[in-house]
């Protein structure tokens, strides 16, 4: 057992994160909230060229994957730097026309994996699993949607309101069928429904992570720095003792996270019940950092103009993003490992 | 990266869960914390060491079976899998024993290892006073030179098990005059029956008789009794201290099989209707595992050549938290028999949890409180200036 990032692992982190920092990420965060996508799409498309979406799509599809852990590890990346955009969604589809394409028509593989691996086009994705919304449907290049029963597989046709989110760099909508193009359909589907939704759950808990280590990163500089009381407010014990705690809950839910990464990487019978471990404490210690970040900040972390605001925003909609707390609990307790 | 174990590993958990099948008692021991359960205990180490199990991590030539890391680990799942009685000799084998490894001689390793491994000597820890708990550089109690040892005076306080064990291992001042509280001491063993020890038992919140406190008037020790270097005793006990705290004192295994019996307590008890308990019930599991698998990585980077060091702190919060919400969640589970202790004739057969609650109410206190442990978090591994502390 080496239960460990390999070198090559550990840099291919580092190097997003270098590639991130420069792009000046944030900028692009505002931008896409703001309605304009033209920062994002530039981000997503070095993103893309970095290999990230690559790791989801299976290699006779012009991919590398799937890779867990490497998927893992830039999704830690793209959390820890608020990028906006259907990350989760791109790379759900993928494993959705990619994953079983034994069962699947592979047509719909043949057409769409190629360009979701390269950054052409960015998909939305909707399934039962996941609520009645797709992200960013209204940038979106297809929006892919299961039916319920999970029999038949669609792009959507259009879709109603554009409804905002807490996080308003996440544009959510119910997308329409009705004049779709219908790509697959079966009991199959059914099958690749719920691999693909174990996919986007797991991308959400490490992304969920990364939000939730940027937030405790900027807070500890924030403490280090803010002066009240003629002393640094980080020398304070109850400050100190709150990122303490911020930093315990992180801590243990980023091995969850690799734990679920290797789970999907076997295809193990308990991967439902991991990936669903580490997106209730992913979820859970990234809401934590994002309420202990903003009260060591004081009113300025309260500031929409302040930075850190686009990461306290984001950590409260992961949550209920791909499965609330609840349902992933009950699904821990439904493994057959128990 | 993965969680595959070798076949060698795997045969090794399976010898380990063949013999425990075979040897655990019939029957649970009678509570380590009293007179009658510490010789039972005594017993199982007994047990345990004929087979050599007693301290599978150690060199064969000290009664080891010179185990991995790995296969500690599994070690331990096995034995809290299979419900294997608590561990008498928990202290001296987590504590003493890597200090004496680190800073003992071969002489005390070669005289005092393998009587702890067989339970024939049973150590408790003399650190604590009445007035040094938290700020244990504060300690007072002494150390004096005489012509071929020491002689030891004060009072320790808080000692686990001390009042049924046989030597006990502390710190003692040993240089009044020294610069800095933490320089000036030594570390050294004692037996608990020696001219001028006297023991007081006194009951812990359940009322058990183990625990005690020292008094110490002219206890002589004899050089060779003396761990590392006179006046350089807060170094080893470092050490020691960072084992405490670190993988050796709650070892994964413990909780991932608590949180085994409190799924099938839930599944008995409850019912997937009451989703509050339901959700509580969820989080302990999710909690065990994250514990298992932080453990693995860190074993993994120990095999690998790295070393964790205030890291450790993050472990000590976590159980102990852990700890306390699995037994919380049991007897809340248990409705109106909540309140009863593990002895009343209505408390589930699968008992334990009334018991292991009290128990685990210490976790955040000793090893280190929280507090301090959290101060160690925030200064260590996140770089935060120092308080007013120290
Ligand atoms: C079940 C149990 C078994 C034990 N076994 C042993 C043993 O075998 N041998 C042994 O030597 N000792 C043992 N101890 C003692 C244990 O090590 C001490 O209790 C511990 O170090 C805390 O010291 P204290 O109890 O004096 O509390 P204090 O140090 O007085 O602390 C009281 C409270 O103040 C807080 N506090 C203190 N300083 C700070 C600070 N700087 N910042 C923030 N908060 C602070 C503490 O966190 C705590 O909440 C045991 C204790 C228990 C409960």
């Amino acid at each position: 057992m080496k239960f460990l990032l390999d070198d090559e692992q550990a840099e291919f982190g580092r190097t997003l994160d270098r590639m991130l920092t420069s792009a000046g990420a944030p900028a692009a965060v505002r931008a896409w909230g703001g309605g304009d996508t033209g920062p994002g799409r530039a981000l997503w498309k070095r993103i893309a060229d970095a290999g990230v979406f690559a790791l989801a799509v299976p290699e006779e599809y012009e991919g590398m994957g799937p890779l867990p852990v490497e998927l893992a590890v830039s999704f830690i990346e793209l959390g820890r730097h608020a990028v906006p955009g259907p990350l989760v969604e791109t790379v759900a589809a993928a494993v959705l026309l990619g994953g079983p394409a034994e069962c699947l028509d592979t047509s719909a593989a043949q057409r769409w994996l190629p360009r979701l691996a390269s950054g052409q086009a960015m998909a939305s994705l909707a399934m039962p699993a996941g609520g009645p919304y797709a992200l960013d449907m209204d940038t979106a290049d297809v929006t892919f949607v299961v039916g319920q029963g999970e029999t038949e597989l669609h792009t959507a046709s259009g879709h109603g309101t554009v409804q905002p989110s807490i996080d308003p760099a996440r544009r959510l909508a119910v997308p329409h069928i009705a004049g779709g193009v219908p790509l697959v359909s079966g009991a199959d589907v059914g099958a690749a429904t719920r691999t693909a939704a174990d996919w986007a759950a797991f991308a959400t808990a490490a992304q969920a992570l990364g939000v939730g280590l940027a937030l405790v990163e900027r807070t500890v500089a924030y403490a280090k720095q803010r002066t009240q009381f003629s002393t640094t407010i980080g020398a304070f014990q109850a400050v100190k003792h709150r990122l303490a705690d911020a930093l315990i809950g992180l801590e243990f839910a980023r091995p969850l996270v690799h734990g679920a990464a290797v789970a999907l990487a076997g295809k193990s019978p308990d991967a439902g019940a991991e990936v669903a471990a580490a997106k209730v404490a992913a979820g859970d210690a990234a809401y934590a950092a994002a309420r202990t970040a903003l009260q060591l900040h004081g009113a300025i972390g309260y500031t929409a103009e302040y930075d850190l605001s686009l990461w306290i925003r984001k950590a409260r909609a992961l949550r209920s993003a791909w499965g609330s707390p609840s349902a992933c609990r009950a699904r821990v307790l439904a493994a057959p490992g128990g | 990266m993965d969680l595959d174990f070798t076949a060698a590993e795997d045969a090794f958990r399976a010898e380990a869960r063949d013999w425990l099948a075979a040897h655990i008692p019939a029957s649970p021991l009678p509570s380590l914390e009293t007179a009658e359960g510490f010789a039972a205990h005594r017993a199982w180490e007994r047990t345990l060491s004929a087979d050599r199990w007693s301290v599978v991590s150690w060199p064969a030539r000290h009664g080891g079976r010179d185990a991995s890391i790995l296969q500690w680990l599994i070690f331990e799942e096995e034995y809290f899998a299979a419900g294997a009685p608590g561990r008498v000799s928990q202290n001296g084998i987590n504590l003493l024993a890597p200090t004496l490894f680190e800073h003992g001689t071969p002489e005390q390793c070669g005289r005092i290892l393998p009587a702890m491994a067989s339970g024939e000597v049973i150590w408790a820890q003399a650190w604590s006073e009445p007035e040094s708990g938290s700020d244990l550089a504060s300690l007072r109690s002494t150390a004096t030179r005489t012509a071929d040892g020491w002689l030891l005076n004060g009072q320790k306080a808080w000692s686990s098990r001390a009042a049924f064990a046989d030597r006990a291992f502390g710190l003692f001042r040993s240089d009044p005059d020294a610069d800095r509280p933490h320089r000036g001491l030594t570390y050294l063993m004692f037996p608990l029956d020696a001219d001028g020890v006297t023991v007081r038992p006194v009951g812990r919140l359940d009322g058990k008789p183990a625990f005690a406190e020292l008094f110490l008037d002219d206890v002589f020790v004899p050089d060779a009794d003396v761990i590392g270097e006179p006046g350089c005793g807060w170094q080893a006990a470092m050490s020691t201290a960072g084992n405490e705290r670190g993988l050796t004192l709650r070892s994964p295994g413990r909780f991932t099989a608590a949180a085994e019996r409190l799924t099938a307590l839930w599944r008995a008890e409850a019912g997937p209707d009451d989703t509050t308990l339901r959700d509580r019930v969820a989080d302990a599991v999710i909690r065990s595992r994250a514990y298992q698998l932080f453990t693995y990585a860190n074993a993994s980077r120990i095999a690998a050549g790295g070393s964790i060091g205030a890291e450790s702190s993050l472990n000590k919060v976590f159980w102990s938290e852990l700890d306390i919400g699995l037994h919380e969640t049991a007897l809340d589970l248990l409705g109106p028999r909540g309140e009863l202790s593990d002895e009343a004739a209505d408390a589930p057969a699968e008992g334990g949890w009334a018991d292991g609650y009290i128990f685990s109410l210490a976790g955040p206190i000793y090893a280190g409180t929280n507090e301090i442990q959290r101060d160690i978090i925030a200064e260590r591994l996140l770089g935060l200036p120092k308080g007013r502390r120290s």
